[in-house]
């Protein structure tokens, strides 16, 4: 991972929704190995925030960079670096676990290497069930699986957006070894979350956002 | 280019596990195509001359048959936002969906064709032709219908309103693809249809994935 481009900022950031300012002149920088918690109510903005800051949503004003670029003038390299987890999973209900991991490895233009896949699956608890159309999997199962894929593919900033909904407790364990690993190999972290997760001694920040 | 192949391996995969879905606008072409003969009773002199109207209606109705479905799966389970924000651009991976389309609705049509003309009792030149005007044709109404599905993404009564805007762009293509049979069975060239058809089939390939992908982008922004 490179150092200069493990830097995210974002300045003076504002969302409109109409004629009402969900936010405005947001700024903050996150440098490798740091987290951000953006917490707030039921619509305040939080995912508009998020699909922003993964250059899904455009801003009404304001700059986000990746490294010394803008995230919209390098799209490709800023994206290359990303992993986006929204509210929906993003996965094929009638694919298997396995075939929709490969299918986002390739996505980010990765190979894929199955025996990482087995492993990041089983250490979700879905071991045995690889092969199994995601359609006969629980909501929880399912979410496991998309989460497999922040343990297949090689991102430094994740963009999670409520991760530690519907999972259990040994569920929860292995997400958050997994976003502290992450950290301490110096990436970088935005979530939204309802409930406190204890990410350990690592320092982070939190943003609030009122509605 | 490895995510092209990889989408585009995806949608058959997902295709050949929805058979349905697939099969409808074949049986639909089929049914279509076979209506008319029964209706009109076996005048042979009239079924030859309406034949390739017909046929090219036919294939355009049952493109337009599955084009609703064709981002609207991977809007609905967020798999349209993971490729919007893949390295490996939309335009790409939308020229995959596109393609896949075409593999699925467009080229059955093509070699399903010469069955469905025996019905009209095209001569095996005439079925060459209609062969190759749709080999031809059937890519321009998959690329522009996507501009269409891309448009009406999320809208609610999307279909109807997909038909209204798509059906008047299918037009030009319907005219020569119709019209490069009727020439042939009046003795005149085709060459002039078919290259008309084909400088179709180069813009809308080139240019429908920009559109689409840049109609994707407001869809989900």
């Amino acid at each position: 991972m490179n150092a200069v481009a493990s830097l995210f900022e974002v300045v003076d950031l504002s969302a409109q929704r109409g004629e009402q300012w969900l936010f405005e002149n947001i700024g903050f920088t996150l440098h490798s190995g740091g987290w951000l918690q953006v917490q707030g109510d039921n619509g305040s903005g939080k995912t508009t925030l998020l699909r922003m800051l993964a250059g899904l949503s455009r801003c009404s004003s304001g700059t986000i960079r990746w490294g010394e670029n803008n995230i919209r003038d390098e799209p490709q390299v800023f994206h290359s670096a990303l992993i986006y987890l929204g509210h929906q999973l993003g996965l094929k209900e009638e694919m298997s676990a396995l075939e929709n991991l490969r299918v986002a490895s390739h996505l980010a233009q990765q190979s894929f290497d199955p025996s990482r896949a087995h492993q990041a699956l089983s250490g979700l608890g879905l071991g045995g069930r690889e092969h199994l159309a995601l359609r006969f999997l629980s909501q929880g199962q399912k979410r496991r699986v998309a989460l497999a894929k922040l343990m297949t593919l090689k991102a430094s900033l994740w963009i999670l957006d409520e991760p530690f909904v519907a999972l259990d407790t040994q569920g929860l364990a292995v997400l958050v070894g997994a976003i502290q690993d992450h950290l301490r190999r110096g990436g970088l972290l935005i979530y939204t979350s309802h409930q406190s997760v204890d990410l350990g001694d690592i320092p982070g920040w939190t943003l609030r956002l009122s509605a | 280019m490895n995510g092209f192949w990889s989408l585009l391996e995806r949608d058959l995969i997902l295709a050949a596990r929805h058979k349905t879905e697939v099969l409808t606008g074949l049986f639909f072409m089929v049914v279509v195509a076979s209506l008319f003969p029964l209706a009109i009773g076996p005048e042979m002199t009239l079924l030859k001359r309406i034949a390739p109207g017909v046929l090219w209606i036919g294939a355009l109705l049952s493109t337009l048959l599955g084009l609703p479905r064709l981002f609207e799966g991977d809007w609905r389970d967020g798999s349209l936002e993971q490729m919007a924000l893949s390295p490996v651009g939309l335009v790409p991976l939308v020229c995959a969906k596109i393609t896949a389309h075409w593999v699925l609705s467009g080229l059955p049509l093509v070699l399903l064709a010469p069955v469905l003309s025996l019905q009209f009792d095209l001569s095996s030149e005439l079925q060459g032709t209609l062969m190759l005007g749709l080999l031809l044709g059937t890519p321009v109404l998959s690329s522009l219908g996507a501009i269409g599905a891309a448009l009406t993404l999320g809208v609610r009564g999307g279909g109807v309103l997909l038909s209204l805007l798509v059906l008047p762009l299918f037009v030009p293509v319907l005219v020569f693809g119709a019209g490069a049979i009727e020439a042939q069975a009046a003795g005149l060239g085709v060459q002039a249809h078919l290259s008309v058809l084909s400088a179709m089939l180069l813009l809308s390939v080139f240019l429908s994935p920009f559109a689409c992908a840049a109609a994707l982008q407001v869809a989900l922004d």
